[in-house]
């Protein structure tokens, strides 16, 4: 089981509290999050990663365990804190006023 | 005894305000989509209870969200917005070439007939439109064809902003892009062809060339489809042969630069627009808010001032944002930047605000109901 926290307007967009837990099958990747989150929350396609490219949108970043992983490649496994479920994996949107 | 419904979008949610007829007491809900970007909102002509509503983010993107019951639910809905096949690319501020990219929806209009037909103008500019409620989205990639390579954006992007549905011949749809010009189809969106004779510009190399220029926004009567109006970056235009030719109709205003225009619900001759400074001074001249309006189709215009602020008032109004309702008297409504929305239920003589502190208004719809 994997722990995911959205931000603040993802959570209201898919009508979720707290932490999202998501059972993902295979590798526990970025890339593997995402398709599993986005199949249980369709509202969320397009909204972390674009549609066509799948590159994730400029405003967002992903952190766990203190690291950004952000720029790390989608298909690099998580580190296995997350994995196992020990810490979450951050969905954020970029830190911006307005 | 009827009600009516306004709908507002603005830079950080939705409201929706109602009202009887009378239209003296309100009630005002929301926010909707707290934090969001609301660019239009609007009900569908053939189900009121059916309302679309556009919502995007710079963070999270583009949102489509959808009422069955008026506006007290919502479920998202499609926001896959694709061109089709490879869109080449439109001009940049500079000149020098851009490609086609997506960015949001600015506006989008339900068919007169089908609830589950609704048109999106996009940015960069494109039409799309869906025929399953929203679930889904193809774009009309004819549009392009005229003359896309050439449209450049305006100082608020490369928008389609205006979709206006001839009542009279199903298959014509009139559009504006800022920057491009008014464009028409026939064809039910199949071929398009730039609508511009008649319109100068300055600012780009030829004033009088096909496309390129900065039109705000095109209003029609359903009553009377060949004769539209249209507030342009600068000049109020009019056309009485379904666009094919504009001529200009500013006559007396202030000054004709402004963003929306509207024409009264029951007098196809009786237009509103809201003049604004300059092209650079986005807010009313001398301070002074007024809608003026011509009961002669345009060139003799007078202000209404009645309930408005006459000193310090700098606000803008944008090209969505204000519209008129179908009661006798007719009702009008418009939005501020400062999140004003006023109305006004004697076609205009006066005014009265129905909310003062909204975020910034983008847009005013407002559904006249049984």
């Amino acid at each position: 089981m994997i722990r995911v926290v959205l931000p603040t307007h993802l959570r209201t967009l898919a009508r979720v509290d707290g932490e999202v837990q998501l059972d993902v099958e295979g590798p526990a990747t970025l890339r593997a999050v995402l398709d599993t989150l986005e199949v249980r929350y369709p509202m969320l396609r397009g909204t972390i990663r674009d549609h066509g490219t799948q590159r994730r949108r400029a405003f967002v970043r992903f952190f766990a365990c203190e690291q950004d992983l952000s720029h790390a490649s989608p298909d690099a496994l998580l580190p296995d804190a997350v994995a196992i479920g020990a810490e979450p994996l951050l969905i954020v949107g970029a830190m911006a006023g307005g | 005894m009827s009600t009516v419904r306004v709908l507002v979008g603005t830079r950080k949610g939705a409201f929706v305000l109602t009202s009887d007829g009378k239209r003296v007491r309100w009630d005002v809900r929301g926010p909707y989509f707290g934090g969001w970007e609301l660019y239009h909102l609007k009900g569908s002509p053939a189900d009121p209870h059916r309302l679309y509503a556009s919502q995007s983010s710079g963070w999270f993107g583009q949102q489509i969200q959808r009422s069955n019951d008026g506006g007290q639910t919502w479920e998202p809905v499609g926001n896959t917005f694709v061109y089709d096949g490879v869109p080449g690319t439109h001009q940049w501020y500079d000149g020098t070439p851009r490609p086609w990219e997506f960015k949001r929806v600015w506006h989008l209009e339900p068919s007169l007939t089908d609830p589950d037909t609704v048109y999106a103008g996009v940015e960069d500019a494109a039409l799309f439109h869906s025929t399953d409620g929203g679930q889904t989205w193809q774009e009309f990639p004819g549009l392009r064809g005229a003359q896309g390579p050439l449209w450049q954006p305006g100082a608020g992007g490369m928008c389609l902003h205006t979709i206006v549905l001839d009542p009279s011949h199903p298959a014509r749809i009139f559009i504006a892009i800022s920057a491009a010009g008014t464009f028409r189809t026939d064809d039910a969106g199949k071929t398009w062809r730039p609508m511009n004779r008649g319109l100068r510009s300055e600012g780009i190399p030829n004033p009088h060339a096909e496309v390129g220029h900065c039109v705000h926004r095109i209003a029609m009567h359903s009553s009377r489809p060949s004769v539209l109006f249209m507030q342009k970056h600068w000049d109020v235009m009019r056309s009485d042969d379904a666009g094919e030719s504009w001529h200009e109709v500013s006559g007396n205003l202030p000054t004709d630069f402004g963003f929306p225009i509207d024409v009264h619900a029951h007098e196809p001759d009786t237009i509103y627009v809201v003049p604004i400074t300059s092209d650079s001074e986005h807010y009313p001249p001398e301070g002074k808010l007024r809608v003026y309006r011509s009961r002669t189709g345009g060139n003799e215009w007078e202000a209404l001032t009645k309930g408005l602020p006459q000193r310090d008032c700098y606000v803008n109004v944008l090209r969505d944002a204000m519209t008129v309702d179908a009661l006798d008297p007719c009702g009008l409504y418009f939005g501020t930047t400062g999140g004003q929305v006023y109305g006004s239920a004697d076609a205009g003589d006066s005014w009265a605000p129905i909310v003062r502190d909204l975020p910034p208004v983008l847009s005013v719809e407002v559904q006249t109901l049984p």
